[in-house]
């Protein structure tokens, strides 16, 4: 038996072969994800046909598009009953569609510009582990894209810089005894600075200026959205979180006033709140003295949204145990040092889908303006380039150009706002 | 046309405060520019062309009062105005006339003190049907569903119509013009109603506007003209007469080209007076002797200006129909200039 040897011995290991075709690869990721069951199955051929059934008639639609004639009879005569979009309308009125149909176009370099620099200045805002240095652009830009895009003389924007700085010193210099001095004594200043800078400025400065003035009346298409949405996100969140702190606050004064800010301006449909803007406001006022448009429509879109953030902020504040309150106060902080170290950071950070909530539908909500005659984006294409003789009846191609920029913009807002989310997560999960 | 209870009820009450400023025509003159309210966008009337600048029948009496008064027909700054807020811009004074498509009503002329000061315009109420419904009067439409615009004087109108002739019908509601087409279109809907003008422009941006006919019936005046605020008679004048300047210079055969001939003296004497060469009409306006004549110059005469807008060689293709001469069998009469 000794000499008696297995008929084979492996020596070596069997070499792995692969595994059959229904178990890899896509036909198994198929068989997992679309056929596990007969349900399934079925559901997944009715999708694949619904989705080409979308495909089959949008496709060739963009694939024929016509983009170089000048009226939509000609789109259709090039067309020739060829199913089709008539794209021409795009790159005619691009430019209305962007800036409205008044900004002058040898200016639009101006809002190109500003637009660039609003992404160095939001950069470090946005990022925290920018330098903190940048911040100081930020600080500067709204001076500099006012000038860029109104134009006129640059005293304006600089009278205002000034006003800002000198407030801000006093502040400094009597914060340390009383807020309230502080505080109100910044605003005097700033008051007094520009009403003096005000009468400096002389009356014909803004002819002859190096960059020729635009009136607010010829701002228009994306480009209002953008501003308007811009402006009114970043003052509504200080607003709203100071709202949201006075809605708590001991004081029975400030926490009426917010209480009552806040229900009245959230019980009222924002576009009724323009119809006041543009309509009513006209009349408190002396005749012939009125605010520009655009300015009154900025302070009520922001007064709308500062209420929802307020909100938003206060249910962030809830969500706090009582714990980190008292745990501020037995290390001795002060009211504002408790807020800032302790508690604004985690409530904000609890807020903040709710916050990027609002700031998307308030920036969708900037097409509102258009019923007040303002020529925004949807402005644009409901008044001037729809009543036009040559694009009258072109109507998919100029919303879906709408609804693409808007798309760009709010998915990028809230994909920002999932990384900050992800890069606040301290807590354990 | 459009207008809701609420904002009439609002410009009512604002009209109070609103206090209008005496010597409009003097502001204007200072101003060195006219502000005038137009619609937002409506084919053919008022509508922004690719280089940004306003183009329209309506905005064509914009320029002639621009003309008239400032010698310059470029002279006008355009205030884009909606259904809701012209009122309220013409009371407030942030325009100086409004020359939007509106309709001359009772309660606009007496109770939103308004003056309208012509018909620049005689519109009235239509239907539009496609062509394979074999309808051929709008009495034939009993049970048919209607897209209508909500909130508008079409809808009492419409409403009017079907009670008084005893049929029944079903009302698709809709917002805008734009949403209108669309349902209309798609079958929504039987019938689309509005103001003939509209229709007619609507149906020239179908793909197919043979497939559809305009029914004969024509079921609410409409006239739609300038107009400025009550209190303040010498500009109102200036807008009126310049209107029927207009008017008058196509009755009299005055166009834009043979203008600047006949304005050296022609055998008719109200010609003359028009154009200033004979008497002090221009004068009595406080404006100057040749007035007119720069108005008729900003874009012809009113037939020069319905044909270059919406008349027939235009892709809307409007036919005169009442607004021809009244020696034409239309309704436009200008009275004279003496």
């Amino acid at each position: 038996m000794s000499d008696t040897s297995a008929a084979f011995v492996r020596t070596e290991q069997v070499p792995p072969s692969p595994p059959p075709a229904s178990a890899t690869g896509p036909v198994k990721w198929a068989k997992d994800n679309l056929f596990s069951t007969p349900l399934y199955s079925l559901l997944t051929i009715a999708a694949f046909y619904f989705i080409y059934l979308i495909l089959a008639n949008t496709l060739p639609w963009i694939a024929n598009g016509v983009w170089g004639t000048s009226s939509l009879a000609e789109c259709r005569e090039a067309l020739n009953g060829v199913s089709g979009g008539c794209f021409s309308v795009l790159t005619e009125r691009w430019n209305q569609l962007l800036f409205g149909f008044k900004y002058p176009a040898d200016q639009y370099w101006r809002p190109a510009l500003t637009f660039l620099l609003f992404f160095a200045a939001a950069a470090p805002v946005l990022f925290f582990k920018l330098p903190r240095q940048l911040l100081l652009f930020t600080a500067l830009f709204p001076f500099i894209a006012f000038y860029l895009i109104w134009g006129g003389t640059i005293l304006t924007p600089i009278l205002a810089l000034v006003g800002f700085v000198a407030g801000y010193f006093v502040y400094q210099r009597f914060v340390t005894g009383s807020f309230a001095a502080g505080f109100f004594g910044g605003i005097a200043t700033a008051f007094v600075v520009w009403i003096i800078g005000g009468m400096l400025i002389p009356a014909n400065a803004n002819e002859g200026a190096l960059l020729s003035t635009v009136p607010s009346r010829d701002l228009g298409g994306f480009m209002l959205n953008m501003m308007l949405g811009v402006t009114c996100v970043s003052l509504s969140v200080p607003l709203g979180i100071a709202l949201a702190l006075g809605r708590q606050s001991d004081m029975p004064l400030i926490k009426w006033i917010c209480v009552v800010f806040i229900e009245f301006i959230r019980g009222v449909p924002l576009i009724t709140l323009l119809f006041v803007a543009s309509v009513m406001l006209a009349y408190f006022f002396p005749p012939g003295t009125t605010t520009d448009l655009f300015l009154r429509v900025v302070i009520m879109i922001t007064m709308f949204s500062a209420a929802y953030i307020a909100e938003v902020i206060r249910g962030g504040l809830a969500a706090l145990p009582r714990g980190q309150y008292e745990a501020a106060d037995s290390l001795g902080l002060d009211y504002p040092q408790a807020m800032r170290l302790i508690i604004l950071p985690q409530a904000l950070k609890i807020s903040i889908p709710g916050i990027v909530n609002v700031a998307v539908g308030l920036f969708k909500d900037t097409v509102l303006v258009s019923v007040i005659s303002m020529f925004d984006l949807l402005g644009m294409i409901r008044g001037p380039i729809l009543a036009s003789t040559e694009w009258n009846g072109v109507y998919w191609e100029l919303l879906g150009f709408a609804s693409l920029l808007f798309f760009v913009v709010c998915y990028g807002i809230s994909q920002y706002s999932q990384w900050l989310e992800r890069q606040l997560a301290t807590d354990h999960r | 046309m459009k207008k809701t209870v609420i904002f009439s009820a609002l410009t009512a009450a604002g009209m109070a405060a609103g206090a209008a400023a005496a010597g409009t025509l003097d502001d204007v003159k200072a101003r060195g520019t006219l502000n005038c309210g137009v619609t937002t966008g409506l084919v053919g009337f008022a509508a922004p062309d690719a280089n940004g600048e306003w183009d329209g029948f309506d905005v064509a009496v914009c320029r002639a009062v621009a003309a008239a008064v400032l010698g310059d027909p470029t002279a006008v700054e355009f205030v884009p105005t909606t259904g809701k807020t012209r009122f309220t811009a013409l009371a407030s004074g942030e325009i100086d006339m409004l020359a939007r498509n509106t309709t001359w009503t009772f309660s606009r002329d007496v109770d939103l003190k308004f003056t309208f000061v012509g018909v620049n315009y005689y519109d009235g109420q239509g239907f539009m049907v496609p062509k394979d419904l074999g309808v051929s009067s709008a009495k034939d439409l009993d049970g048919a569903t209607v897209c209508i615009q909500t909130g508008t004087t079409t809808e009492l109108n419409l409403a009017d119509f079907f009670r008084s002739n005893n049929i029944s019908y079903e009302p698709v509601p809709i917002e805008t013009n734009a949403e209108a087409q669309q349902q209309y279109l798609a079958g929504a809907c039987d019938v689309y109603t509005t103001d003939a003008s509209g229709l007619a422009a609507t149906r020239a941006t179908f793909e197919a506007p043979g497939d559809h006919v305009l029914l004969p019936e024509i079921i609410s005046k409409e006239p739609l003209g300038p107009l400025v605020r009550h209190g303040d008679n010498e500009w109102g004048d200036v807008v009126r007469w310049t209107l029927n300047a207009l008017i008058s210079a196509e009755e009299l055969g005055i166009t834009s080209t043979n203008i600047s001939e006949m304005s050296g003296g022609t055998d008719n004497p109200e010609i003359n007076r028009i154009l200033g060469t004979e008497g002090t009409l221009g004068e009595m306006l406080g404006l100057d002797a040749d007035w007119a004549m720069k108005a008729i110059n900003a874009g012809g005469n009113y037939g020069e200006i319905f044909e270059k807008n919406i008349g027939e060689a235009t892709p809307i293709g409007l036919a005169r129909g009442l607004n021809a001469q009244w020696t034409d069998g239309g309704l436009l009469y200008s009275p004279p200039f003496r």
